[in-house]
């Protein structure tokens, strides 16, 4: 059993199922720190960690840096804007200049894929992903995972389903690994255009029309469609994607059982959600948000302590 | 490698002795149950504490609060032991402000463990008075740190360890002495 994550964490495809259930555990008793009188905790004590997000932001930023301090860290904000990436310095001066005032980790938000990676093989500091481009947004799939489990108590053998634009999206990514790792059963739904091309050789099913996705699943995780997208040309229209895949309290009504749902937010009401269905008695989507703290605390807390050489001896002790 | 040597130091019926005596102690110090909290020290000082409570509660006929905290937070040692895979329950019973919180662990070693302890309850607000009971005391204290109530002291040389096994988790009641890996 290798129990530490090692450096980083840059996405859940490069995590075993081990991995993954060891940090939903952790999350575990962290929940209970946020109810505390005092919501703090010494364990990051004297720890620095730099949020390092090149692009906005609002839920996670505050999201990790709530987990930060209630492990008392210290913790520094550098956003794209107004700092020195404007002008033309590249991600790995910027990191190892940071690096320099002796800090410990590092969490970045960047609009390019494989960004958080680049950087964790090129500083000594562990690296967070807090979302990088496409490709993963690993804490935003952890907090699912777990509120998944909190409200089924298990996540093996569940169907979930991500509806919308999952071409776009790295939270539809980091879901279908880590809900496969842990062996829920995916599907995806959404417009054609909006869909990656061969997204089935990734083991999910592929749903065409919404209606037969709610019949098919447990939970729907549904995706925030970005308005960008209508001016590029992938939906026709916002109204015509809510007439044919918004999630309507018309359409869940229909369900043979009430479906769990999810959203990662910021929600678009009235595109790809009804109201009715967000506020609704069946939505987590509050939920979503407590626990990213939690998991995220829990992530902080396992890359701190799990140094890599004794990640490695451990491993080694276990073969 | 020699097969651990074990020796028993307290079986079942010595166990159960001396948890009396410690309830009778605790209530002494407490001077009753008004403001008792026992509060144990996951994993086993949380079923010492169970038992304690369930002694006092038979003499007494009233409930004592009692709760639980896991002080893996606190250490002082994440940069060298790294973390604990599972983080067990920290479960306060309401407002500690005026309680006498008795602290409930089953070997009392280094001390360190009740220094996170005291660190830690202080973040749940502000006992009158905070008296430390164990099992067994072990000696080898790194800080100035006293047990109230102690269940048995024993001497531990190099290369010993002292294990508690409990009904609850370890299908039976008793305390041993262990030597060698």
């Amino acid at each position: 059993m290798t129990a530490a994550l090692g450096k980083d964490l840059v996405g859940l495809e490069r995590l075993s199922p081990d991995q993954i259930r060891l940090i939903l555990d952790t999350a575990e008793p962290f929940k209970e720190v946020s109810e505390r009188p005092i919501k703090k905790v010494p364990a990051l004590r004297g720890k620095t960690i730099v949020n390092l997000f090149f692009e906005a932001s609002t839920r996670t930023r505050i999201s990790f840096e709530f987990a930060e301090k209630r492990l008392s860290a210290d913790t520094v904000n550098v956003a794209a804007s107004g700092s020195a990436v404007q002008k033309g310095e590249t991600l790995v001066d910027t990191a190892r200049n940071l690096e320099a005032m002796r800090i410990d980790m590092v969490v970045i938000r960047h609009p390019s894929s494989g960004a958080a990676a680049f950087l964790g093989d090129r500083i000594r500091s562990n690296v967070v992903s807090a979302g990088d481009g496409k490709h993963e947004h690993p804490t935003q799939a952890l907090l699912d995972l777990l509120t998944i489990r909190d409200k089924h108590g298990k996540i093996a053998g569940l169907k979930v389903c991500l509806v919308g634009d999952v071409l776009h999206s790295r939270v539809a990514r980091s879901n279908i690994w880590g809900l496969s790792k842990l062996g829920a059963e995916v599907g995806v739904c959404g417009p054609d255009t909006l869909m990656p091309r061969g997204i089935e050789e990734l083991g999910v099913c592929r749903f065409r029309r919404i209606e037969e996705a709610i019949e098919w699943a447990d939970v729907l995780n549904v995706l925030r469609l970005q308005l960008e997208r209508m001016e590029m040309g992938f939906i026709p229209s916002v109204r015509e994607y809510y007439r044919v895949f918004g999630v309507t309290l018309e359409r869940l009504e229909k369900a043979p059982r009430p479906l769990t749902i999810m959203h990662p937010g910021p929600m678009n009401r009235g595109v790809e959600i009804d109201s009715r269905v967000a506020d609704g008695p069946h939505s987590v989507i509050l939920d979503q948000v407590t626990n990213g703290v939690a998991v995220r605390m829990a992530v902080l807390y396992l890359l701190a302590g799990g140094r890599p050489e004794l990640a490695d001896a451990a491993k080694r002790g276990a073969e | 490698m020699s097969r651990p040597d074990r020796t028993i130091i307290l079986d079942a019926r010595a166990l159960s002795r001396a948890l009396q005596r410690m309830a009778v102690e605790v209530l002494e110090l407490a001077h009753g149950t008004d403001r008792l909290v026992l509060i144990g020290i996951q994993r086993r000082g949380v079923e010492l504490a169970e038992r304690i409570a369930r002694l006092i509660e038979q003499d007494e006929g009233v409930v004592v609060p009692r709760g639980a905290l896991d002080i893996t937070l606190y250490r002082d040692d994440l940069e060298t032991v790294g973390p604990k895979p599972v983080i067990g329950e920290t479960r306060i019973p309401g407002d500690l402000g005026g309680k006498h919180v008795v602290i409930v662990d089953d070997v009392l070693y280094t001390g360190r463990t009740v220094r996170a302890a005291l660190d830690e309850l202080a973040d749940f607000g502000r006992p009158e008075r905070i008296s430390l009971c164990v099992l067994v005391d072990r000696g080898g204290r790194e800080l100035p740190i006293q047990p109230d109530v102690v269940g048995t002291k024993v001497k531990v040389g190099d290369g010993e360890r002292v294990d508690v096994l409990v009904e609850e988790l370890d299908g039976r009641d008793e305390v041993d002495l262990v030597s060698g890996k």
